[in-house]
């Protein structure tokens, strides 16, 4: 065996802190090397080139490279060594960066450290089998979660690369934040207006199956091959029949239900149409509200239907789909505003939310586009734009910026002093986040032309007196306390993961970080991948983000499952469990623990019952391998062996 | 640079690919600052450690040994973690009966974007590892 | 024997000037059977000077009342007063720090250890009591009464220490005088400063805010004020007077601790709690009561109407 050992600098990155040509030089000692050598940039085309040809020359089998971390380059060492001829599981990296040299400071102990790594490295490499992968097919239909702006760009970018999608979106209608903003920053263009044909796109796209008021129940399978089941929830309305007339909406008597759509600013009926422009344009009902449903008598609105759609039975119904990958576009949630308890929560009726208030701005919303208190329905003189309201604030657990808000808070001041021209809006701020294009120039357009007094300083409370709310706050600027007496007050409430994040992520197999929002492959690289192979983000579910980037993410996130798609057959990692039949005894203990039913019993020639591995089921876990008594079943790549080589190079007595 | 003080003690660490080995990234590329004692073993996931790994590795030179998976409810392979947690909450019970402190060996989940509590697992428990000095009577590193 | 038993200790301001807040205080809890023993040879918590010059020694003085109560092998101490629970509170959370712990424990005769917690009278008023037993002990209402709950500033605050209720917008008190039958007003300025820390040192500012809070509560619709805090009772009561000569306002407004409130509506006599000692004379706000079973049958009654 003839192990070749490649120690990275890194620049100065890894050689900083750790004293590489020692490195080299203790690799050398070690039995089966017989090559070792350091290098500036390993990752570099010269430093590829030079271990294809050390290989080479140094007639080498098998290579360790100690550098930065395997999820980092592993897959680019692969593809050097199999150009060089070797199979690509005879390699093996020693993580010198991320484990040692960015961790400690002291040159003499990381060189130690770096010495073990690279001992392990070799005694695993020297037990490495060549592996060979197998290709399967894959499913060309792509499923995409979310229909907001994100999802429908997704959606159809896969559509018009002529890819069959299947789009669920959990509301009744498409459109997400961005279909109930009034105007859009920097630009002041209408919301819907650019939305809209959109939104129509969706609906009537022939390669796009839309399923609305629909949840994901349970996802299944891998890369190539998911089998998803969708649950359409009950409508209580045949959307096979339901025409979007409306007529049930206008002579329904519960007129009190809770209107989603429109955060509650102000209430709907209980069989409703969210908007006027909802795709699709059909009609629901809340059981909550229904009089139908609480007290069992009505039956108003199917009286009325001239379709005869209404359908107080119907149940919730599972339907299932087979996709070859996913789009994740579950956008993002606010703050609940009980929690600003200092802001009153939602005790005071003229203190409300920024989306709140944009649904007062818009045209279809519930005041046809004039701002009007919710306590007396007065027209607002004063108006205090309260930013950061749970934004950076460690205190309620979300200590990042929700990035959006101080553009939102400079385009409602300057719709505010549009509406109202003898108004006065006022914004407290703790720094103005303008980085975009013609973002900082559009801030400054709300207070040089429109008059918005910005103040900079926290507000530390706000209550009411008489019909004002008072808001009183630090200009840290002039160093002083200030009270302002408002006609209403707008919070620009944080941005946070949207409902159920947590348990969608379960159910996909992503990571998500503290908030709830979804951990992307790599922070700069890699931006819309996840670590499970198909399964791709788009837009804010992995962050706050403003409509710009969202759409850039939807269509980075499509041009993603196009190239995935653009083969025919995928390869499938070969690091997946055997079963070696002479030591298997038949018990079937790893069939029980497996997590992805890929082992079934076999009965040999011999009459021998034994496990049997589906290699295209199997995802490499090892759970079977640690289960198995006798060690018969093993994980290839990751086997008894080769791990307790790693331990036995360091565990010397 | 070992905090500790001390002369370094031998710990190994068996860490899933998925959620803690990416902890540990997360912490290099943050530049959190920690104890050289530790050797990682990168496994796919913690279901695939053996308790008699942990042995083997405690019975012939480490000091310590710490395994850490992705959080309950959040392993990459839907189940594994579950099985770790069951296999080495006995294995930990049982170190007492082969007369090891079964403060030498501590499981825990740490998922990817965890750099800083990354940072504390490996400080504490090498910390602990420290306070009940070296397992063995090691003979010096040959050279 | 009494239901409930607690520590208790009462603190330097009701020993003195506001022995009403204990008086009454110990009215209320003995009809509800809570029976409060005090440790023997108590001494100052450390609140006010103590804390501002040297934490160790703020926190010896704590202890060494915690010790006491440590020795009685009791497991909570409850205090009417905001500041001696954050005395308490601070002294246990700064003991959790075994150097610290250390320092503390050698300056007292008996070493503290760290296992009693300290809870202030409302909260157990609040929390172990409960509003349903509070509820059946009300015997008269008092339908004059416009209430607005005022807990200070420091009663639930910070957070972390308190642990207890919201630290802006409370509402311990709210429901306890609602289940007195109460008529409690929405009132903003529950945790208001009302300026008591600069009552010798910067008056001007003190009554400024002490006028804030009284013109809050009349704006939010109260004839009276409820409070937990013997330096907040003080500060609003005593000087309204002044404030009504500085600014010619009228304010007549009775600033009543809610445990006066409580023996009041479970038919304790004004003696009994001493209500004497309110500078604002409250009488003519009390005249009016009723007995609870008859608005009972007064809501009964308008309900039977609303229903007819």
């Amino acid at each position: 065996m003839r192990v070749g050992v490649f120690i990275c600098h890194c620049g100065s990155n890894i050689a900083g802190t750790v004293d590489v040509a020692r490195v080299a030089a203790e690799a050398r000692k070690i039995p089966g090397v017989a090559f070792a050598t350091n290098y500036m940039y390993t990752c570099s085309e010269p430093g590829q080139d030079e271990i294809k040809a050390a290989i080479k020359r140094e007639n080498l089998d098998r290579i360790v490279v100690a550098a930065c971390s395997p999820r980092m380059h592993e897959n680019t060492f692969r593809k050097t060594i199999q150009k060089a001829g070797l199979n690509k599981y005879f390699l093996e990296m020693a993580n010198i960066r991320e484990h040692i040299a960015w961790i400690g400071n002291d040159k003499e102990l990381n060189t130690e450290k770096a010495i073990d790594a690279v001992s392990m490295a070799i005694a695993k490499v020297m037990q490495n089998k060549p592996l060979h992968a197998t290709s399967f097919k894959i499913n060309k239909r792509v499923l995409v979660i979310g229909g907001g702006v994100a999802g429908m760009q997704a959606a159809l970018d896969c559509a018009d690369g002529g890819l069959d999608v299947v789009l669920v979106e959990k509301s009744p209608a498409v459109g997400g934040i961005m279909a109930r903003l009034d105007k859009t920053f920097p630009t002041i263009d209408c919301s819907i207006c650019i939305l809209g044909p959109k939104m129509v796109d969706v609906g009537q796209h022939e390669k796009i199956k839309l399923f609305a008021y629909s949840e994901i129940e349970e996802i299944k399978g891998y890369i190539g091959n998911y089998q998803i089941k969708i649950r359409k929830k009950a409508t209580y309305v045949d959307w096979e029949k339901c025409t979007g007339c409306g007529l049930c909406m206008e002579k329904c008597p519960s007129k009190n239900s809770y209107d989603y759509f429109n955060f509650g600013v102000a209430p709907t009926k209980a069989i409703n149409i969210p908007f006027p422009q909802a795709i699709p344009k059909k009609a629901k009902i809340d059981p909550n509200y229904c009089r139908q449903f609480l007290k069992g008598k009505c039956g108003v609105c199917a009286k009325i239907c001239p379709t005869g759609a209404i359908n107080y039975e119907m149940k919730d119904e599972i339907v299932t789909e087979e996709v070859g990958a996913i789009v994740v576009a579950t956008g993002y949630g606010l703050l609940d505003q009980n929690i600003l308890t200092e802001y009153g929560g939602t005790r005071y009726p003229d203190v409300i939310s920024g989306i709140q208030y944009e649904r007062l701005l818009n045209a279809s919303g519930p005041t046809s586009g004039h701002i009007e208190r919710p306590s007396d329905h007065t027209e607002p003189k004063t108006i205090v734009f309260v930013s950061c309201a749970g934004s950076r604030d460690k205190s309620i657990g979300v200590p990042y910026c929700s990035g959006f808000c101080c553009m939102y808070i400079a385009k409602q001041a300057i719709l505010t002093k549009d509406h109202i021209p003898d108004s006065q809006s006022y914004v407290f701020y703790m720094d103005i986040r303008s980085p975009g294009k013609g973002y900082d120039e559009f801030t400054r357009r709300a207070q040089e032309e429109y008059g918005a007094q910005y103040i900079r300083g926290r507000v530390s409370k706000i209550y009411p007196k008489g019909k004002k709310m008072i808001v009183r706050g630090a200009d840290t600027l002039l160093g002083t306390q200030v009270e302002i007496e408002a006609d209403l007050v707008v919070l620009a409430t944080a941005a946070i993961a949207a409902e159920g994040a947590a348990e969608m992520a379960e159910k996909l197999h992503i990571s998500y970080d503290t908030f709830g929002f979804y951990v992307e492959s790599h922070p700069k690289l890699r931006p819309v991948e996840t670590n499970t192979s198909g399964v791709f983000l788009a837009g804010a579910c992995q962050g706050p983000k403003d409509i710009p980037s969202s759409v850039g993410q939807g269509s980075a996130a499509a041009a993603k499952v196009l190239s995935l798609f653009s083969r025919d057959m995928l390869e499938s990692d070969p690091a997946i469990a055997q079963v070696n039949t002479n030591a298997c005894v038949g018990c079937l203990k790893c069939l029980k623990t497996c997590p992805f039913q890929a082992i079934v019993e076999d009965t040999l020639r011999s009459g021998k019952k034994v496990a049997k591995v589906i290699e295209t089921v199997c995802a490499g876990c090892g759970v079977c391998t640690s289960t198995c008594p006798c060690g018969a079943i093993q994980l290839q790549h990751f086997t008894d062996n080769q791990l307790l080589s790693e331990v036995s190079a360091i565990c010397q007595m | 640079m070992s905090d500790v003080g001390t002369k370094e003690l031998r710990i190994v660490g068996f860490l899933c690919n998925w959620c803690s080995y990416g902890g540990a990234d997360t912490a290099g590329v943050g530049r959190f600052k920690q104890p050289t004692d530790l050797r990682i073993i990168r496994v796919p996931c913690s279901g695939r450690v053996d308790p008699l790994f942990v042995v083997r590795a405690l019975l012939t030179g480490a000091d310590g040994v710490l395994v850490s998976g992705c959080h309950p409810r959040d392993c990459h392979y839907s189940e594994g973690n579950y099985y770790a947690r069951r296999r080495l909450e006995m294995l930990r019970r049982l170190l007492q009966f082969m007369g090891i402190d079964e403060k030498r060996f501590h499981y825990t989940w740490v998922s990817a974007s965890e750099g800083q509590k990354w940072q504390q697992v490996v400080t504490d428990f090498t910390k602990q590892v420290h306070e009940l000095g070296p397992l063995h009577d090691k003979k010096e590193k040959a050279d | 024997m009494a239901e409930k038993k607690y520590a208790y200790y009462s603190g330097c301001s009701q020993e003195t000037s506001s022995k009403e807040y204990d008086i009454s205080l110990r009215a209320v809890m003995k009809a509800l059977d809570v029976e409060l023993v005090e440790p023997e040879g108590w001494s100052c918590c450390g609140s006010t000077p103590a804390h501002t010059v040297n934490h160790v020694l703020a926190a010896a003085l704590a202890a060494r009342n915690l010790a006491l109560v440590e020795k009685m092998n009791m497991p909570v101490l409850t205090t009417p007063c905001p500041s001696c629970l954050t005395a308490f509170k601070e002294a246990n959370h700064r003991m959790e720090n075994d150097s610290f712990k250390k320092d503390v424990n050698s300056l007292l005769d008996n070493p503290y250890n760290g296992t009693v917690d300290a809870k202030s009278s409302l909260q157990i008023i609040y929390e172990d009591i409960g509003l349903e037993t509070i509820a059946s002990k009300v015997k008269y209402v008092f339908t004059e009464l416009k209430v607005a709950p005022y807990y200070g500033c420091i009663m639930n605050r910070p957070p972390a220490l308190a642990k207890f209720d919201d630290p802006e917008n409370p509402i311990a008190m709210d429901k306890i005088l609602s289940a007195l039958g109460l008529n409690v007003c929405d009132f903003a300025f529950k945790t208001e400063c009302c300026g008591a820390g600069y009552g010798y040192t910067k008056k001007d500012m003190m009554k400024e805010l002490t006028y804030k809070v009284l013109d809050m509560a009349r704006d939010a619709g109260a004839n009276c004020i409820a409070v937990a805090c013997p330096v907040c009772q003080m500060n609003l009561d005593l000087n309204q007077k002044e404030i009504n000569k500085d600014r010619g306002s009228d304010f007549n407004m009775p600033v009543i601790y809610f445990t006066q409130l409580m023996g009041l509506a479970f038919g304790c006599s004004p003696k009994e709690l001493a209500i004497k000692k309110l500078i604002v004379n409250p009488d003519k706000l009390l005249k009016n009561r009723m007995l609870k079973s008859e608005t009972d049958k007064g809501q009964d009654k308008e309900k039977l109407k609303a229903s007819a």
